[in-house]
């Protein structure tokens, strides 16, 4: 663990951005029909995190889980496929954007009702500690679910039971359109509310990978050392709108100049000029990088416009388990 | 055979599942105190640990998402709430995660567990103690909906529910509680989905579930005895239901009333009284009718719950409506004046 190079981590954080913006580009083609929650600008928290579990460490999501699933591992194939309904997708078709999975690498689930996968991300960790398993589990949720009763619930019992869950709460400052401070107290403190329910925080910025890196790696350890949950606040922003493939500054409910502000402090280009100034990459590198993304996403889309639509049977699968 | 009281016959298939399957959980607020969920939790902590036996914060709709995500992961929970109110709290993970993880990601999950959930009558239980929320669960696909009417089938269907592979919802009527059945010693199952005759009948078809499946089978007891042949099914599965086994009682006598223990609007007799009406129309000889809780939130006082709450009489009046017969009900069900807020001592078992 721990072993990404820097190429790895910035290689990983623009394929995100890379899928992404090619998700943003398609979407009017009208081709791939389910919302979607684009995370262009939190890659790093995703990418600085899953660099630290392993292929049967589980993660789990929300509305906004591209970056986390392929961070952990998802195929791209199937979350693309998945997004254009085909049965090739990593849930058939039956998911859409919003409920990704991928057992594989470790990626359970991502609903897009706020807070929800938190009880169950802590039920799954909870499960890894009765069977004595050396694995955890960390739940991706941003600063609205921290609003929601089950996150005090999941808290709670993650204390009271010792169990190896990271909470990664990647505060974006917005829900939908609701900024904090018509949502939260303004002496509210996210990271203090955990730390009140005896889980040990840390907190930092979500759009410098070093530093996601640091602090995932020693809550990581904290976990695994003492049999006891940890939390990770996070600050970062998205830089689109809260759903759908377009830029929405231009409604005006952010902040005159809040996203230029952001938009500066991107992770990826920040990281790359980084890493080419202390010679860890060179220019070629990077095209060399972007050119093999591009390959493999271009191969991806075409499998998943080639792909067929699931068939009527398929629709009465699944309801119930024999 | 032995008998055995109904809060008895839960805590030994509860008992069995956790001797025969490691993987199980028993979850749920005041499971290990002393009063063990009305018995049916009573020593199970003592036998196996406060890991698979366990109480919990009240945490309703959290302690859901635990327990489905502890069953994503190698385990079949089993967690109890002392009322359905309490479960309103978990709505959102009984029906958009428990009910839906399976079919979401195309089968590659799928959560097995058991929501148990306590239904109160009488003694003041009032607007938040006593609600029979059966339609609510059972409109969901994906969620299977139990509520054993007696104790041999209670134990039977509670080994059925927690060696079922989806999330089944457990309704127990407190006042069966104590009812008492002929229940075998060792563990047997009863099947998910099939229905029952208790009594058999030729004039019409009484459909009831859960505690009034008791009401009816004495409406249908007493009315014998004026030469009424009424048969009495116990749906005993809300979801899936029996429908054939309806069906085919309904050709038979021609006639079907439906004795809800829910209100009547939008509900478990709404969704029979379609299935006959839509099947098998040109059999009936008369208009189906129902009978069910009266259409308020139940009142907490004796005063107005006598009302609110039916009774064999009630279902004897309609069933003689419908079969146009005159009878003075007064004489037949001389009982009515016992307190109507506490079960009927005389009401206990085996039926």
């Amino acid at each position: 663990m721990n072993n990404s190079t820097p190429k790895e981590l910035y290689s990983s954080m623009l394929r995100i951005r890379m899928v992404e913006e090619k998700i943003s580009k398609l979407y009017s083609e009208q081709e791939m029909r389910c919302p979607v929650h684009l995370s262009i600008g939190q890659e790093a928290v995703a990418v600085g995190v899953c660099e630290h579990l392993n292929n049967k460490d589980i993660v789990m999501s929300a509305h906004r889980a591209h970056a986390h699933y392929l961070a952990k591992g998802g195929k791209l194939k199937s979350l693309l496929a998945e997004l254009y309904g085909k049965s090739s997708g990593c849930a058939m078709g039956k998911g859409g954007s919003m409920h990704l999975v991928d057992l594989d690498s470790g990626f359970f689930a991502a609903v897009p009702i706020v807070g929800s996968t938190i009880p169950i991300a802590v039920g799954v960790a909870w499960a890894f500690k009765m069977k004595k398993s050396s694995n955890i589990v960390a739940v991706f949720l941003g600063d609205g679910a921290t609003e929601q009763g089950v996150f005090f619930e999941s808290l709670d019992f993650a204390s009271l039971k010792n169990v190896p869950i990271l909470f990664v709460c990647e505060n974006n400052f917005y829900s939908v359109y609701s900024q904090l401070d018509v949502r939260q107290a303004s002496d509210r403190n996210i990271s203090l509310l955990a730390k009140s329910h005896g889980v040990k925080t840390f907190t930092g910025d979500g759009n410098n990978i070093n530093q996601v890196s640091e602090i995932a790696k020693e809550a990581v350890n904290y976990i695994k050392t003492n049999n006891a949950p940890a939390f990770i606040e996070l600050e970062t922003f998205r830089w689109l709108e809260h759903c759908g493939p377009n830029g929405d500054d231009e409604l005006g409910y952010r902040k005159k100049g809040e996203l230029d502000e952001w938009l500066k402090r991107d992770p990826i280009s920040n990281y790359e000029d980084l890493i080419i100034k202390n010679k860890q990459l060179i220019r070629a590198d990077i095209l060399e990088i972007k050119e093999s993304i591009n390959n493999e996403i271009d191969k991806a889309f075409k499998f998943a416009k080639g792909s067929s639509f699931p068939e009527l049977d398929i629709l009465n699968q699944h309801i119930y388990k024999d | 055979m032995r008998e055995l009281k109904y809060a008895d016959a839960i805590l030994e298939a509860t008992d069995f599942c956790l001797s025969d399957d490691p993987s199980v959980l028993i979850v749920g607020l005041g499971v290990p105190d002393p009063k063990g969920i009305f018995g049916t939790t009573i020593g199970l902590q003592d036998k196996y640990g406060n890991q698979r036996v366990m109480d919990m914060p009240l945490a309703e709709n959290g302690m859901t998402g635990i327990i489905i995500g502890a069953s994503l992961n190698g385990f079949r929970p089993v967690l109890t709430h002392q009322r359905v109110e309490f479960a309103l709290l978990s709505i959102e993970q009984i029906v958009n995660q428990a009910a839906k993880w399976h079919y979401m990601n195309a089968g590659q999950q799928n959560v097995p567990i058991v929501i148990r959930m306590i239904i109160g009558r009488g003694w003041g239980q009032g607007a938040q103690h006593s609600q029979s929320l059966e339609s609510w669960f059972a409109h969901i696909p994906g969620l299977k909906v139990v509520m054993p009417s007696n104790a041999y089938d209670a134990k039977g269907l509670l080994i059925s529910s927690v060696e079922d592979n989806n999330p089944v919802i457990f309704l127990e009527h407190r006042w069966l509680h104590n009812t008492i059945d002929n229940v075998p010693s060792e563990d047997y199952r009863v099947q998910i989905g099939k229905a029952k005759i208790v009594r058999k009948g030729e004039d019409l078809s009484i459909v009831a579930h859960s505690y009034m499946v008791l009401e009816a089978i004495r409406c249908a007891d007493i009315l014998k005895t004026k030469g009424i042949s009424l048969e009495v099914i116990d749906l005993r599965t809300i979801r899936p239901l029996d429908n054939e086994l309806i069906l085919d009682s309904v050709r038979k006598t021609g006639r079907i009333l439906v004795v809800d223990n829910g209100w009547i609007h939008f509900g478990v007799s709404a969704e029979i009284i379609s299935l006959v009406s839509e099947s098998i129309f040109d059999k009936l000889l008369c208009p189906p009718q129902r009978v069910g809780m009266h259409d308020s939130p139940s009142p907490s006082t004796r005063a107005l719950a006598q009302y609110f709450y039916p009774k064999a009489k009630n279902i004897a009046k309609m069933v003689c409506n419908m079969l146009d017969k005159n009878l003075d009900l007064n004489i037949l069900f001389p009982k009515e004046n016992l307190p109507t807020d506490v079960p009927d001592p005389s009401f206990k078992g085996p039926f």
